[in-house]
């Protein structure tokens, strides 16, 4: 069960955002309170991906706002940005550098006080300490994933925004990374999960929300099971 | 030391050494530029033109060219895995991280031109003498003018489909102010002349710096963000 303490994490509001002539979100509300994980599902295109980059303050709404933990994501505010960890469809690693420094150069840059040993704890964590020295470029699809997983959460961040993390991965790395997220929310971080595969989002998620062509067409308390919801989710993307 | 300029050292020190693990750069630019001087030495006839005429004109010819392949990778190695997302999350300011580019394409360019030098000499047997300090100097002033507008036309460029095309088509205009004072006081620093002859050039190349390292510091935001 959903262990959300009801403390609002994010907050967004009205967001639209268009890319030329197509408007890809249209006033999009979201709220993610702590403890809280919300799976975004959709069709190609629904807007899933922009959403989560608005959300992690790397791109622009044209419209509404974003407010982790009460504040504004602004440009001119860096500081709040540390309220947030991504994963996105690529593990924003140096192939230049080793796991070790890529986690370093991250920890620095949040201004974390022993950059080296957290970068080490971190890859100790995600079972990475082995290859530490290694390059990313040197690791399997689900390796990396946990690379990128553990840069994400490296500052401790409260809201974690994951865009497509299971794709590629097979069963052993899926229940892992599932697990992981599972024990992430119950400590309290807030979760927003893009994702296709549903089953994935009914094992981490505490609520399904599916976006179509920029809009919400349903946000709900996830209940029942995942074989009773398929047949609306068709539904509700018109398949 | 302030916040900013400790980040901007930190992405700075990263670039620097992501590149000298693979060299791809700083080794391109090296040999790009020794291969310029060799042509320019086969392509000149010693009996019509003195190599001393023609040497400042060949000396910036070859930093304009060198750089603009250190400056290409500036921003396509935060193209790898979408790293630039991972900077642009970071509590960091714009103004830091465009100071961090700055710094590690300086450091670059400036490699490049400390070993061009001496081939320079080597090629085109100019006795640079009481002018090197002169040449150094010159050197940085101008250096910093190109590459800062260079950074910010390798952040814009690395977003289009011809990322290496586009640099030169849009870097090589902004050069001109800067090659041309850095030409002209070059050439009067080998011809021995006194430094009052070239503190209008100076002036320029400074007035330069000082214009776009404020300009592409505001504008660097806009370029990068969404």
């Amino acid at each position: 069960m959903p262990s959300s303490d009801g403390r609002r994490l994010l907050e967004a509001t009205g967001l639209r955002r268009a890319y030329g002539r197509r408007q890809v979100l249209r006033d999009i509300d979201l709220t993610v309170a702590a403890g809280e994980a919300v799976a975004v599902a959709g069709p190609n295109g629904a807007g899933k991906t922009t959403l989560l980059r608005v959300l992690a303050g790397l791109a622009r709404p044209d419209r509404g706002e974003v407010r982790l933990e009460g504040q504004p994501l602004r440009r001119d505010a860096p500081e709040i940005r540390r309220a947030v960890g991504l994963v996105s469809h690529q593990t924003l690693l140096y192939d230049d550098l080793t796991l070790h420094e890529n986690l370093t150069f991250a920890a620095r840059l949040y201004g974390l006080p022993t950059p080296a040993a957290a970068a080490r704890s971190a890859l100790d964590e995600a079972g990475l300490g082995a290859r530490a020295d290694e390059s990313p470029r040197r690791l399997s699809r689900g390796l990396a994933q946990r690379a990128a997983i553990a840069r994400a959460l490296l500052h401790r961040p409260r809201v974690l925004l994951l865009d497509e993390p299971f794709t590629a991965l097979d069963a052993a790395a899926s229940e892992r990374l599932r697990d992981e997220l599972r024990a992430r929310r119950e400590q309290g971080l807030g979760i927003v999960l893009v994702t296709h595969q549903l089953g994935e989002a009914w094992a981490v998620a505490t609520r399904i929300a599916v976006i179509v062509e920029g809009r919400w067409a349903c946000d709900e308390t996830l209940a029942g099971s995942l074989e009773g919801f398929l047949p609306r989710y068709q539904e509700l993307i018109g398949a | 030391m302030p916040e900013w300029l400790r980040l901007a050292l930190v992405i700075a020190g990263k670039d620097v050494r992501a590149e000298l693990r693979s060299r791809t750069a700083i080794l391109s630019a090296v040999v790009f530029a020794a291969l310029v001087l060799v042509v320019f030495n086969f392509a000149r006839d010693p009996t019509a033109l003195a190599a001393v005429d023609l040497a400042p004109s060949v000396l910036w010819v070859t930093f304009a060219l060198a750089a603009m392949l250190a400056l290409n990778r500036a921003f396509t190695i935060e193209q790898e895995n979408a790293a630039l997302d991972g900077l642009l999350l970071a509590p960091v300011p714009r103004e830091a991280l465009f100071a961090g580019k700055l710094l590690a394409n300086l450091a670059f360019v400036g490699t490049v031109e400390a070993v061009t030098l001496p081939l320079f000499v080597l090629f085109f047997n100019v006795d640079l003498g009481a002018a090197l300090p002169g040449i150094i100097g010159v050197t940085a002033l101008a250096t910093i003018g190109f590459v800062t507008v260079g950074t910010i036309f390798s952040a814009m460029a690395v977003r289009t489909r011809f990322a290496e095309l586009m640099l030169p088509v849009l870097l090589l205009p902004f050069m001109v102010p800067p090659l041309i004072g850095a030409v002209q006081v070059t050439a009067r620093l080998l011809a021995g002349r006194p430094l009052s002859e070239m503190m209008g050039w100076l002036r320029l190349l400074a007035l330069y710096d000082l214009v776009f390292v404020i300009l592409c510091s505001l504008v660097f935001t806009a370029v990068v963000d969404e």
